[in-house]
């Protein structure tokens, strides 16, 4: 084995590793736990370094083992992969950190972080799959290892949201099963292929192809909380708030979409996909869901919700840029896969923040916060600013190359989403800014810790910190070389050109 | 080497050693744990000899004392023996080291030579070469289950084990006139013999309706399932592990042979019906494990819903769908045992198996709980595992052939699994406010446990492997090449 077979390898077992040490460990153990955590974090970030490097100039990075006859478990490193791949590993270093701080002193330490690095694990595989067949194995994995995070808690409500998470995800898993041997028995492949493999089937197979492309988007939207299947998410807001960080930035919903994209874009191809007929509908879905979650958000009295409600409006942007089938616009939807990841990560590290710090969970709580947390909130609100796409902020860049791709490809009423979106963003997080800038604080906050004289423990705050800027910088830097608009360009440029 | 000449008879070695060990463990119950040890040990190796033999010099078939067929008796092994024995030896080993922590010295005196016999029992199943040393094998097979189950004590283990004895000489009865009607018509009992000369006909017919039936019965074929539940779920764990993962696999073992070497060829033969009592046992077998309050009992109920996809091959055929089924019947035999071994920990542990209590066990046995876990995932068909090979390759075949309602079975199956297996799973996480009264769990039970699901899991990685296994002597190939 060269070094470029085994970097796909080494770098998902950089966190399947210590995560399988990590469940072994011994409670109180919190120094290895947390130098394994760290170590594989790094180390992590180190290898993907190497692989994006390598991948921009053109070196091929791939593995092969058989698994079922004449098909393998493929991972292959590619422009689209190293887009969730790189996301994936450096929010897991700073969730890592947050995580360490906010559940100090919790019990059960060691299966959350095992089950914490598995779930990691399963992200980076999922990108990295070449083929459905590996894409469906780290997807079900992925199911699996986020079940512990959300039931954590171990309450009843917990128990109630994990069992009603299982029964959307399996359902949507089974769906993507069924599908994917379908297509492999039509097609004899399963391998992903710039502008897909598919489009060379008898016309006959046709009707199957659009059913099969249902049955798909509809397993892969379960996660990526496309209505009507979104239910699971808002409860799953039970979970701690690392998790549901990790739940909404990058882990499942972020595989929901990314599957979108591969299906629409490798598995059919965007010209044969548009041929069938079925980017529409899609795209119409998309921007259903897109209302519908901003709508829901307006109503919630709970910030963890309207956060929640919030991803559920944010991530189909994704699902929309794909559908529109249309270079620019593809461009702005996955350039909204890392812009999201930032922006929604920042802000469920804020409201853990004013959770554990102060014992906030409510809007309601929130009048005059500012003052009392004025770095978290600054983060907050950089974090809000994205979201509802005030230039110069990384959601603006989305916002912009969404909307010309859908001008550009004459579907105008696309335009009309993005901004009811935008002013439907501004209009539930505006009021939550204003309170917590402008009003005067309560005499007492409902559950209050010291952290000496800083607002919160250095764990939660630092990671908060780092994403906020991040989201900053994105956002005016990013036509930079280095950023993810570039390489989302590089990725389009050779998906779109023959 | 002197052992590794080619015709060095390790299939008898396969039979006499558990019999040795058994007789052995008889005679000083004080080391019957260590003596059983060993003979399992060299039970493992004697069919890894065996291995050894069939991947390098193809089938074997052995006559003992030199006489051979008709007169004597033929010992036959091809890839689908070896394979039967090979997960038998794993099974078997995985058991015995559980055992060992599991009975105390009364109990423990009775489990290692009946479990030994068992085993013998079970080689020689494998490896007959007639019909008629099939029902002799199958007797004792049953007779040593029956007895394992009463080990239990207890009305409840006995009246079990009643009805377990009463169906299990009913079955092989019933076979026994299938097999007196074949000898009459074609006057031979070994079954290549009876592959040439067999021919379509209303004897062969009735004597094929009458073996099959009395099969069905003993491997708990819905809707023969009745007796399976209350035997497996009585018997001490152990013995729960064995019958579901090989004992039941013994008369199935023997259905499939007898389908792919004379059944098939008669016409008429009944792969459809056979196929719809499968799919009706894997949607019965998965509504009642999701109703059982008892772990046990959802565990036996699962195994009537695996045993379901294993006929439902019977009905999809093709070389595929032959594979996913032995697929299925390897990892079931894994994961099956790994999780009534899991049970019996938790039992042991806080002396109950109510699932809606497991909170305040499952939390301090996170070993236990993740061997049933991992188990859970091959049962359910999750990847990697073994169990997902086998759901793959069936839906494959059944796509292929365009049987859609097959589709939907499988498909069904598998949520109804995830339901039954999550029910147990939920209440793991759930905070147990109740202090227990506890009795610590031996490593080696949990250990064991575990070891057996993290195979269940590997399985899946080894495709390659055991479709080159499965294929010596082309057992599934011989009438359905390609």
């Amino acid at each position: 084995m060269n070094w470029n077979s085994a970097l796909p390898l080494l770098i998902v077992g950089s966190s399947l590793l210590p995560g399988i040490v990590i469940f072994f460990l011994a409670e109180e153990r919190v120094v290895a736990r947390t130098a394994l955590n760290m170590t594989g974090a790094l180390v992590k970030m180190v290898l993907v370094g190497f692989m994006l490097w390598g991948v921009y100039y053109g070196e091929q990075f791939e593995i092969r083992i058989p698994m079922l006859p004449d098909l393998d478990l493929v991972l292959r490193a590619g422009p689209l992969a190293m887009l969730l791949v790189t996301l994936s590993s450096v929010l897991w270093l700073v969730t890592t950190i947050y995580a360490i701080g906010y559940l100090e002193n919790s019990p059960h330490r060691s299966r959350f972080f095992g089950f914490f690095s598995l779930c990691v694990t399963a992200t980076v595989g999922l990108s990295l799959a070449g083929n459905l067949l590996t894409f469906l194995l780290f997807y079900e994995l992925l199911t699996l290892a986020t079940y512990p995070l959300i039931v954590h808690r171990g309450t009843e409500v917990a128990r109630l949201a994990g069992r009603n998470y299982l029964a959307y995800t399996l359902a949507g898993g089974a769906l993507l099963l069924l599908s994917t041997v379908w297509l492999y028995s039509l097609s004899g492949t399963l391998e992903f292929t710039t502008r897909g493999f598919l489009s060379g089937l008898d016309d006959t197979h046709h009707p199957a192809l659009i059913l099969i492309f249902i049955m798909m988007i509809a397993g892969l939207g379960v996660k990526a909380a496309l209505i009507p299947l979104h239910g699971w998410l808002p409860q799953a807001m039970v979970a701690p708030a690392p998790v549901s960080a990790l739940l909404h930035a990058v882990a499942v919903v972020k595989a929901g979409a990314f599957g979108i994209v591969r299906v629409v874009h490798d598995v059919y191809g965007i010209e044969f996909a548009s041929s069938l007929g079925v980017t529409l509908p899609l795209a119409i879905v998309a921007s259903a869901t897109i209302i519908y979650g901003s709508l829901r958000a307006l109503f919630q009295v709970d910030l963890k919700r309207l956060l929640a409600f919030s991803t559920v409006s944010q991530v189909s942007y994704i699902a929309l840029g794909v559908a529109l089938a249309e270079p620019v616009a593809t461009i702005g939807g996955l350039v909204h896969l890392v812009h999201q990841g930032v922006q929604k990560i920042t802000l469920f590290f804020c409201a853990g923040n004013l959770a554990e710090t102060l014992g906030i969970h409510k809007i309601s709580e929130m009048r005059g916060v500012g003052r009392r947390m004025p770095w978290t909130m600054a983060a907050f609100s950089i974090g809000a600013f994205g979201m509802i796409g005030a230039p110069p902020l990384t959601g603006f860049v989305s916002k912009w190359y969404l909307g010309s791709g859908a001008l550009e490809a004459g579907l105008d009423w696309v335009v009309l989403v993005l901004a009811a979106s935008s002013l439907l963003n501004a209009a539930y997080f505006l009021p939550i800014l204003h309170a917590a800038w402008f009003k005067s604080p309560p005499d007492s906050w409902p559950q209050e810790h010291k952290f000496g004289r800083r607002e919160t423990a250095w764990a939660l705050l630092a990671p908060t910190l780092i994403t906020a800027t991040l989201t900053l910088i994105l956002g005016l830097f990013a036509t930079a070389p280095i950023s993810p608009l570039e390489w989302v360009r590089f990725i389009a440029s050779r998906g779109f050109t023959p | 080497m002197i052992f590794l000449v080619p015709d060095f008879p390790w299939e008898i070695i396969v039979v006499a050693l558990p019999l040795a060990g058994a007789l052995v463990c008889f005679l000083w119950p004080r080391h019957a744990s260590l003596l059983a040890l060993i003979a399992a040990l060299g039970v493992a190796g004697a069919v890894s000899g065996l291995g050894w033999e069939i991947t390098t010099h193809g089938p074997q078939r052995y006559a003992i004392g030199g006489w051979g067929a008709p007169l004597g008796i033929d010992l036959y092994s091809d890839g689908l023996s070896l394979s039967m024995l090979a997960i038998s030896a794993l099974v078997g080993l995985g058991v015995s080291i559980y055992a060992c922590g599991y009975f105390d010295s009364q109990k423990a005196r009775h489990f290692w030579p009946l479990w030994l016999f068992l085993w013998a029992a079970l080689n020689a199943l494998f490896v007959a070469a007639d019909i008629f040393n099939l029902y002799v094998t199958l007797e004792l097979l049953g007779l040593a289950a029956v007895a394992l189950v009463a080990l239990a004590g207890g009305a409840e283990a006995l009246g079990a084990a009643m009805r377990y004895l009463l169906v299990s000489l009913l079955g092989s009865l019933i076979y026994l006139f299938g097999v007196a009607l074949l000898y009459h018509g074609s006057g031979s009992v070994d079954i290549m013999i009876l592959a040439q000369r067999v021919e379509s006909g209303p004897a062969a017919w009735t004597a094929m309706g009458l073996m099959s039936a009395g099969l069905l019965l003993k491997t708990a074929l819905f809707p023969l399932h009745f007796w399976l539940p209350p035997a497996h779920a009585s018997a001490p764990a152990p013995v729960s592990a064995l019958l579901s993962a090989l004992v039941v696999k013994g008369s199935f073992y023997i259905f499939l042979r007898l389908w792919l070497e004379i059944f098939m060829d008669l016409g008429a033969s009944p792969g459809q019906l056979v196929g719809i009592l499968g799919a009706a046992a894997v949607l019965w077998g998965g509504i009642q494990a999701l109703r059982q309050t008892r772990l046990k009992m959802l565990i036996a109920y699962s195994t009537i819903s695996q045993l379901g996809y294993l006929f439902m091959a019977f009905a999809i055929t093709g070389i595929t769908a032959w594979t996913g089924m032995l697929y299925l019947l390897l990892s079931h035999a894994l994961a099956k045992a790994a999780m009534f071994m899991a049970a019996g920990n938790i039992l042991h542990f806080g002396g109950h198996d109510r699932i809606a209590e497991l909170d305040r066990v499952a939390q301090r046995l996170p070993l236990t709980l993740a061997a049933f876990s991992l188990a859970g995932i091959s049962i359910i068909g999750l990847p990697p595992s073994g169990g997902f090979i086998a759901k793959w390759l069936l839906l494959e075949a059944a796509l292929d052939s365009e049987q859609w309602w097959w589709v939907v079975v499988l498909m069904l199956g598998g949520l109804l699994a995830a339901g039954y297996i999550f029910k147990v799973i939920g209440h793991a996480f759930t905070q147990a406010d109740l202090s227990h009264e506890a009795r610590a769990v031996p490593a080696n039970m949990e250990w064991a446990a575990l070891t057996l699901a993290c195979a269940a899991i590997l399985l899946g990685f080894l495709v390659p492997a055991v479709t080159l296994l499965i294929d010596i002597g082309s057992p599934f190939d011989a009438r359905y090449a390609g």
